[in-house]
């Protein structure tokens, strides 16, 4: 996955450890404004605008020309010509519902693995640290590295996959031609390097929720499953929003994992398994449509912004069913 | 993090359930080192190999004949650790100017650097990369190093932990004692910030060392990074399957070592990163 950055919500506030109370009244914190705190952030934003907002805009911009790599320097003006080129190409709707299958096929396993390994990991155990770090080293592994591993454990003939099948009777699966053996292959890649960070990142959630509640619910007689689903995962949903936007965004450019299961740009002979952004790096470093390729991520982005939507509403709709209660 | 740990024990069930968990964590990354150290034909036997062979040295060596192996580690070593000292270096300036520093626009200027961290790097590509064909730098690293120290993520890591361990008591004594921002910054705010500088760096050195979409549009086989170099081994033109997983191993290598040694603040600053409330 694009290095999907876990970000940092507003921590708690810090425990009152100096003399004076935490909520002091706001004194003057240094000159109102010389030129000084601006040069702090210099560098960052410097490097942010070239880098970051301005290859932004101006992909919107790109797409409406049209661009070819052999001679990037020249655009000449298309309209909207390269979005409607792209909507009557049959292989952007494979593409778009290949990212969607696969997409589902990769986050929903990964996240419900990580809440169940997160909750086993929140108990008191020996070997805590052992157990937390074993845990993360598919996350240290790149996906270039992982790509090619699973790769080979999937083999037709002679991978680890369909050998175990053949120990237990099963036929061998063809991993790399089936459409939804191919899928299941390449997003169980994603599954293995995510699900250990994202059960860290549940565990540091659980981790904020009272002690006293699970006391009192205890108390109350509920047992160790209702705690979980009563008192666990109403404290983790701003947990869950973020891993579950977090990992959208993952899904919708999922890139490097079809690349190289099989090492060809088209995912697979009939296009099976290839995503939104193995589609993009197609057109633009296979074909030379730098122009397409835009159009391409510029309506990546838009899907991400609409799923994230989707997202944050149903969140904020749940919470406020749970509020009327 | 928080010394909440939970009152109830974790019972056998537990155990043989994460150990599993460990197992399948681990077992691709063993695979890959049985299968290095193996001949295809060993691998193609009825009942394969499961424990490491003796060819792990003809297979490397087989490695550096077909990809520039060597090369790639020395550039992903060069790229990885100026876009950890540069990120590490610009995010605690930034980070502390947030944290303690009053001026106008902060509000709307960390709302952009918190938006900016839902906007995936791989949708600017396009431009970033008609960008370094005009600078004529394609194929050079810098090409890879500067648009890599792009973190917003790094700047609010820094943010969040100064707003907490940084008393503003500290600042203002060394105001009234007349020491300019970049005084203080030197010798007050960068040692308090050592311990998260530390994990920041590890956390953007991993990333950077993993990172594969910009350093494959951006560099080519004569000058790759790790990541690039693996694309070859795997795209098609070497069919001996122990010399693409001994070339595997040599790329994971490094940072599974850096992560033997330090994995304990790794998961640390990770799970300081996520949700808190």
């Amino acid at each position: 996955m694009p290095s999907a950055e876990p970000l940092a919500p507003l921590a708690p506030p810090a425990p009152p450890t100096a003399p004076a109370p935490p909520a002091a009244p706001p004194r003057r914190r240094g000159r109102p404004a010389g030129l000084s705190p601006y040069a702090f952030l210099a560098p960052f934003f410097t490097l942010f605008a070239a880098f970051g907002i301005f290859p932004l805009l101006y992909t919107a911009y790109v797409s409406l020309y049209r661009a070819e790599l052999q001679t990037p320097g020249e655009l000449e003006w298309r309209g909207l010509g390269n979005y409607t080129a792209l909507f009557t190409d049959p292989f952007f709707w494979t593409a778009l519902r290949n990212t969607f299958t696969m997409g589902v096929l990769s986050t929903v396993p990964q996240l419900l693995m990580a809440l169940g390994l997160a909750h086993l990991l929140n108990y008191r155990l020996r070997a805590r640290t052992f157990f937390r770090t074993a845990l993360l080293l598919p996350y240290a592994t790149s996906v270039a590295a992982a790509s090619l591993i699973f790769a080979q454990l999937f083999g037709h003939d002679f991978g680890l996959v369909n050998r175990l099948l053949d120990l237990v009777g099963i036929h061998p699966v063809d991993w790399q031609n089936g459409t939804a053996a191919s899928q299941i292959a390449v997003s169980s890649i994603v599954v293995w390097r995510w699900t250990g960070y994202n059960a860290l990142i549940y565990l540091a959630g659980m981790q904020t929720i009272p002690s006293e509640l699970y006391e009192a619910a205890e108390v109350d007689g509920a047992s160790r499953l209702r705690q979980f689903l009563h008192v666990t995962l109403p404290g983790l949903r701003p947990t869950i929003v973020f891993t579950s936007t977090v990992s959208t965004i993952g899904a919708t450019q999922l890139f490097g994992e079809p690349l190289l299961f099989e090492g060809s740009m088209s995912g697979g002979i009939s296009h099976q398994y290839q995503t939104l952004g193995l589609y993009m790096y197609e057109q633009g470093w296979g074909f030379f449509h730098l122009g397409r390729a835009a159009a391409i991520a510029w309506v990546m982005f838009l899907l991400i912004v609409v799923l994230v939507g989707v997202n944050a509403l149903a969140a904020r709709r749940r919470s406020r069913k749970e509020a009327g209660r | 993090m928080s010394a909440h740990v939970s009152a109830r024990r974790g019972g056998r069930l537990t155990y043989a359930v994460l150990i599993c968990a460990v197992l399948v964590s681990a077992f691709p990354l063993y695979w890959t080192l049985v299968a290095a150290s193996r001949s295809n034909a060993e691998l193609a036997r009825p009942i394969p190999a499961l424990l490491p062979g003796p060819r792990l040295l003809d297979n490397l060596q087989a490695v550096l004949d077909e990809a520039a192996i060597g090369t790639a580690l020395l550039n992903s070593l060069i790229v990885s650790g100026a876009i950890t000292v540069g990120t590490v270096l610009c995010s605690t300036l930034a980070g502390f100017a947030f944290a303690k520093l009053r001026f106008r626009g902060r509000g709307a200027l960390l709302g952009a650097v918190v938006a900016s961290m839902m906007i995936p790097p791989q949708l600017g590509v396009i431009p970033l990369f008609m960008l370094i064909v005009k600078l004529h730098w394609v194929n050079q690293l810098q090409a890879v190093v500067l648009p890599g120290l792009v973190s917003a993520f790094g700047v609010f890591f820094m943010r969040q932990f100064l707003v907490q361990s940084l008393p503003d008591e500290l600042i203002e004594a060394a105001r009234v004692d007349g020491a300019s921002h970049a005084r203080i910054f030197w010798s007050i705010v960068v040692p308090i910030a050592r311990p998260a500088m530390a994990v920041l760096g590890l956390l953007t050195f991993m990333t950077a060392w993993n990172d594969f979409f910009w350093p494959i549009v951006a560099l080519s086989s004569q000058e790759p990074t790790v990541q690039v170099a693996l694309r070859q081994l795997g795209g098609g033109y070497v069919h001996d399957q122990s010399v693409i997983m001994a070339g595997t191993l040599l790329g994971t290598l490094p940072v599974l070592l850096v992560f033997g040694l330090l994995g304990r603040q790794i998961v640390g600053g990770i799970m300081q990163g996520a949700v808190k409330g």
